[in-house]
């Protein structure tokens, strides 16, 4: 099966109910999406598909029908930060981190899809996304940072 | 050990410079307890000036051993060395280093003193030297828990960073001559009053055969250019790019992925198992028996998972009651003198006391520590080596256990502590260690790394303890004049030392911690006494242990008593406190929140709380609204005093993060066993607090104590009862059992 990953193409021999969040860690060592739950519960493994935030964990890879895969490595390197990963160093978010690639990767989407939200669009576009540090005060002001620095640009 | 190290060891013991097989050693610091482990393998040209300083010709490190759950001590512990060492933290590698005796944890032993951690008295402070020195000897822990990780490291990093400069300076002034007197040192250079910059790197070699130069006076907090600033965390931009190495994501040449089923029911047996469906199924390499289980080894992790679930299985009965309503029943019955855990506080006589009696029964549910990493371990056995990659926090046990299992000496066995996705407690345990050694024990010569599937983490969470507490206050002329508190629980010490083999003697003081000790000296009648149970699930220590459910029992009875008092929440708590750091925080809560009593406008209403834990006075206030659709918390301010701030942004993140976790869990989480198992089994059953019901929080760090305290912990205990408060002052609804959403819808 081929798949292409932050503009990568890749083959991979895998049972295609696997989903795309095993593929990427397991097959691949891509490991900036991460397990927390399985089930659609966390966002924790939120990659992008064709630009669209979308729960790693919940696509089985052979229903990914030639979408392009954009993981938290795609979006910026540490030396090459993306506005929404740069927001987030300014903004001192993470705890222990492990639900940032997730947050990163949906408020990115939210952004593209809606440049300038609201507290009431942030809240209903992040709510699925976990973090059980409780970093949320940071990440609503790290999106608003975020979505400035984007409309700026 | 390396060779070199022994002899190397050997001759720190007779106090002379070392010269041996052709390696420089820097001599040992004299004052030291225990050996530098730096020196062990320490190459030629390079000087190590105490196990948390490594200059060599190419870079400086240092070592941060507490281990990083998302509390910032890995910053913390680089930035208390860097302030001294005279170096930027862009300058510097930091390295969590490896496990040993050195990186004991001082700190720790100060609360089993028997003194609640406000007094400061002379005797007090005597009585916990001499207990730190018989645990020093006895059984030298390295940990991270109880907040302790910037209490311990604040003096002895500063240290350890002035020691090494000093050195370096010394070692300079023998290369150019000139006085140490007329040297400085900045960024990471000995600089010579012409100018010439000498970097670290370039003195190490001649450093080494220095002796240290030991005796060197901390600097003036008002000189810091580091410590007390507003940082950048330095794991922040990893963290913010996916690029960080969690425990979770280590990968090896060869590694196999593991996943486990244990008998849900805690403790219960394995009686039997088929698997030949799981056989079949593909990338499974190999299932083996674990301890009360089994494991499946494949070639992906989600192949594993889907092999484990194939399994059938014969479960044992779990060693506690089935169902969760004999577990209530069982604690509602140990209210009397045979299961007396201590009679903590006894101040006047609540007995005689006069006044009207409030009374108030109180509950606090089991709880998952539930963190977003899932445990996993990876473990390569070999015939004469171990390495195991995972986080934990009392590292060298979890070397010691896998020691005992594969039969390889402990100093041999290497843990190499990773960073860490949440712990809240549950890195505490040894289970995931034990269950990954055991997998790949018999799989020697492969890395095999265990993930816990999150139904799996559920399942074998060993949760925060189950609570009940009653209560009896007294008012009299608008006043609370007594507080009668009674706390039964699971003990938690005695569950979670006992799975490490060891035995507490005498009372679980984690089950009046946050009630015996909360500093209201001017409370003239007041009883703390609580009870202890062992029959119940297996818990351990829950962000905040005992403070947890004992505050929020304390301060709702409180919170009553000031009601049927008719006096002011805020101001009754005031001039019941008798401790002065902790009135300053009570006043300063309520200036932040421009305190003017619980109501706050139609359906508005504000409660207020005070929590005492790990040395650290917190006070919250939580304004909510009730609305058509349920209760919004709107607005949440938090006020601490940790003595002295390291990093004002880090802290304010603790606080905030603290806070929601206290009110998520107040509002809709609680493990309860059915059939002897967790019925909650992932997130959505066990939510915790989401971004759209998470309130604005503000807060204020405040430095008049006595000691520098750690705040991982602190701003959980009194989130919830001011929760509680608040709903009373917006609704008149007075709720004494967590979660809250059991008798109140939330937004
Ligand atoms: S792992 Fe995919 S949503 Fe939790
Ligand atoms: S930062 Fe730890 S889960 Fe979000």
């Amino acid at each position: 099966m081929r798949l292409t990953v932050n503009g990568t193409e890749h083959e991979v021999e895998v049972e295609p109910e696997m989903p795309l969040l095993w593929v990427l860690r397991d097959e691949l060592n891509i490991t900036g999406p991460k397990y927390g739950c399985g089930i659609a519960q966390c966002g924790a493994c939120t990659v992008h598909v064709d630009g669209v935030a979308v729960r790693s964990c919940q696509l089985a890879i052979g229903d990914l029908a030639g979408g392009e895969v954009t993981t938290i490595e795609g979006l910026g390197q540490p030396e090459s930060l993306h506005a929404v990963q740069q927001a987030w160093v300014e903004h001192q978010v993470a705890q222990c981190g492990y639900c940032q690639s997730g947050q990163i990767m949906q408020a990115a989407s939210l952004l593209d899809f809606n440049p300038a939200p609201t507290d009431a669009d942030i809240d209903a576009a992040m709510s699925g996304n976990l973090c059980r540090c409780g970093t949320y005060p940071r990440i609503r002001a790290a999106v608003k940072a975020a979505a400035q620095k984007l409309q700026g640009a | 050990m390396s060779r070199v190290g022994k002899i190397a060891r050997r001759t720190f013991l007779i106090g002379s410079a070392a010269i041996a097989g052709g390696v420089a050693f820097g001599v040992y610091a004299a004052r030291q307890p225990f050996d530098n482990p730096n020196l062990d393998d320490l190459p030629e040209g390079a000087a190590s000036f105490n196990p948390w300083v490594i200059v060599d010709s190419e870079k400086v490190t240092l070592i941060a051993p507490h281990a990083d759950k998302g509390q910032g001590i890995f910053s913390a512990q680089a930035a208390l060395i860097a302030e001294e060492l005279d170096i930027e933290l862009d300058q510097v590698e930091v390295s969590f280093g490896m496990p040993d005796k050195a990186y004991y944890n001082r700190a720790l032993t100060e609360a089993m003193a028997g003194f609640p951690l406000h007094d400061t008295s002379p005797t007090a402070e005597r009585v916990r030297g001499f207990v730190g020195g018989v645990v020093k000897l006895a059984m030298p822990m390295m940990t991270t828990g109880g907040s302790t990780g910037v209490p311990d490291s604040y003096d002895k990093l500063r240290q350890a960073g002035a020691t090494a400069r000093e050195t370096l300076k010394l070692a300079a002034s023998r290369q150019s001559g000139v006085p140490v007197a007329e040297l400085r040192t900045e960024a990471g250079a000995v600089i010579l009053p012409d100018g010439t910059a000498l970097p670290y790197t370039a003195l190490a070699g001649l450093a080494a055969t220095l002796p240290p130069v030991t005796d060197v006076p901390l600097r003036d907090p008002k000189e810091w250019r580091l410590v007390g600033k507003p940082m950048n965390r330095l794991d922040m931009v990893a963290k913010s790019t996916g690029t960080l190495t969690y425990g979770i994501d280590h990968r090896a040449e060869g590694m196999l992925h593991a996943a486990i089923k244990v008998n849900p029911r805690q403790g219960g047996a394995l009686k039997g198992y088929d698997a030949s469906a799981a056989q079949a199924m593909p990338g499974v390499k190999k299932i083996v028996e674990i301890t009360g289980g089994v494991a499946v080894v494949a070639d992906n992790t989600w192949r594993a998972f889907q092999a484990a679930e194939a399994i059938a299985f014969d479960w044992g009965e779990a060693p506690y009651p089935a169902e969760q309503a004999e577990h209530w029943a069982h604690l509602s019955g140990i209210f009397d003198d045979d299961h007396l855990n201590a009679e903590a506080r006894v101040e006047g006589d609540v007995e005689a006391a006069e006044g009207e009696e409030v009374r108030g029964e109180y509950r606090s549910p089991y709880l998952a520590h539930a963190p977003l990493e899932p445990l996993n371990a990876t473990v390569l056995v070999t015939d004469d080596r171990v390495d195991i990659w995972a986080g934990h926090q009392i590292q060298m046990f979890a070397e010691q256990v896998v020691s005992e299992i594969t039969g390889v000496d402990q100093e041999n066995v290497h843990l190499h502590n990773m960073f860490i996705g949440g712990s809240f407690g549950h890195r505490l345990e040894f289970d995931f260690i034990r269950q990954a050694a055991e997998i790949a024990n018999q799989m020697r010569g492969t890395p095999v790394q265990l993930t816990y599937s999150r139904e799996e983490d559920f399942a074998h969470d060993f949760p925060r303890h189950i609570t009940m507490g009653r209560g009896v206050a007294k008012v009299k002329g608008g006043r609370v004049t007594a507080l009668d508190v009674q706390i039964a629980g699971q003990s938690v010490m005695r569950s979670q030392m006992g799975r490490m083999g060891l035995s507490l003697p005498g009372p679980d003081t984690q089950l009046h911690e946050g009630a015996w000790d909360a500093p209201y000296f001017n409370l003239p009648n007041l009883r703390v006494r609580s009870y202890r149970t062992e029959a119940l699930a297996p818990v351990s220590s829950w962000r905040a242990v005992g403070a947890g459910p004992n505050v929020f029992i304390y301060e709702t009875l409180l919170d009553e008593a000031i009601h049927a008092a008719g006096a002011d929440p805020l101001e009754e708590r005031i001039r019941l406190m008798g401790h002065d750091v902790s009135v300053k925080v009570l006043e300063a809560v309520g200036e932040l929140a421009s305190w003017n009593g619980p109501s706050a406008g139609p359906g508005r209403g504000r409660g207020v709380a005070y929590g005492f834990s790990f040395g650290v006075p917190v006070a919250t206030i939580v304004e909510v609204a009730a609305t058509d659709a349920g209760i919004r918390i709107e607005k949440a301010w938090v006020v601490a005093d940790v003595g002295k701030v390291i990093d004002p942004v880090n802290l304010e993140n603790l606080a905030q993060g603290g806070t929601v976790f206290g009110l998520g869990h107040a509002i809709n989480c609680e493990i309860t066993y059915a059939d002897g198992m967790a019925e909650q089994t992932n997130y959505h059953a066990h939510e915790g607090m989401r971004m759209y019901q998470c309130p604005e929080i503000r807060f204020k760090a405040l430095e008049n104590g006595a000691k520098i305290r750690g705040f991982g912990e602190p701003p959980v205990p009194p989130s919830a009862p001011a929760l509680g408060n608040a709903i009373f002052a917006a609704t008149g609804q007075r709720i004494r059992e967590m979660p809250f959403n059991k008798f109140i819808d939330f937004l």
